[in-house]
């Protein structure tokens, strides 16, 4: 799977699972890059189609909806949609 | 958003689509730069799947299992009304776009994939039952319309979606 890296300030482990045509997922990059913090990006609907159910869920098992932006930050905290306050908050940069 | 589709292909089918939507009583959102975003992603979504899915959800690509996010979705107007935008917020409500009302974030009502599954079944069940009715009546699954006839029109009066949006009501 395509994963993209985007190097910053290192917040722990920060993931994106977003939709290449989502305005909300556009929004939630733009603020992580904003932030300048480092994470990784995949967006799903731009994998391969052989690599298609692993990769939704591999997004269900945080997010039962299986719906974007979802952001997982140390595998434990997961923020789904454009939450701009909690995604500052849970990044510690207001 | 890094997809080629030409500009004037996305600004074509962002009159066409602000206009059905003004006829129909709703309203794009206002925000130009967003919506021509979100414009651009149901062209990709076309080129790609054969059809408008939406863009702010993942389509399968498989027809019968995306109906119900083929842009507009079955969810657009139950969520204008609660939260006066849809989910992408491509369209809003008139109070939104006025500026009388904020669009609130509209969280995911679609069903998870489990759930839609058995509702589809009950769904298919249903449409099978007898009826005393002289007439078989059908809804838009879209908008609500219902009519007593022998099939569903071919295009929604109301919200312009084809036959397959319709369910059998009673
Ligand atoms: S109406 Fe539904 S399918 Fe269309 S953009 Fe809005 S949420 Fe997406």
């Amino acid at each position: 799977m395509d994963v993209v890296h985007v190097p910053g300030e290192d917040r722990g482990r920060v993931v994106l699972y977003a939709l290449s045509t989502c305005g909300w997922c556009a929004k939630t990059k733009q603020l992580l890059t904003d932030l300048g913090v480092e994470f990784s990006y995949l967006y799903v609907d731009r994998v391969d189609p052989a690599e298609f159910d692993q990769a939704l869920e591999e997004v269900e098992r945080w997010n039962p909806r299986g719906s974007f932006p979802t952001l997982v930050i140390n595998d434990e905290h997961v923020i789904v949609g454009f939450q701009e306050d909690a995604i500052r908050e849970a990044l510690h940069a207001k | 958003m890094p997809n080629d589709i030409p500009d004037e292909e996305v600004d074509r089918l962002y009159t066409e689509l602000d206009a059905e939507a003004e006829a129909g009583g709703y309203h794009l959102n206002p925000d130009r730069e967003f919506t021509r975003g979100l414009v651009c992603g149901l062209l990709v979504n076309r080129d790609r799947y054969g059809y408008i899915a939406c863009p702010c959800r993942l389509a399968t690509g498989r027809r019968e299992d995306d109906l119900d996010i083929i842009c507009p979705c079955d969810y657009r107007d139950p969520d204008l009304a609660e939260y006066g935008a849809c989910y992408c917020a491509l369209y809003v409500s008139a109070d939104v776009k006025t500026g009388k009302r904020e669009a609130e974030p509209v969280p995911e009502r679609r069903p998870p994939r489990p759930e839609r599954k058995k509702m589809r079944e009950e769904r298919e069940s249903t449409s099978a039952a007898p009826s005393t009715l002289a007439y078989p009546v059908w809804r838009c699954r879209v908008c609500g319309y219902l009519c007593a006839r022998n099939a569903p029109p071919e295009i929604c009066p109301i919200c312009r979606v084809p036959r397959e949006r319709f369910e059998r009501f009673m």
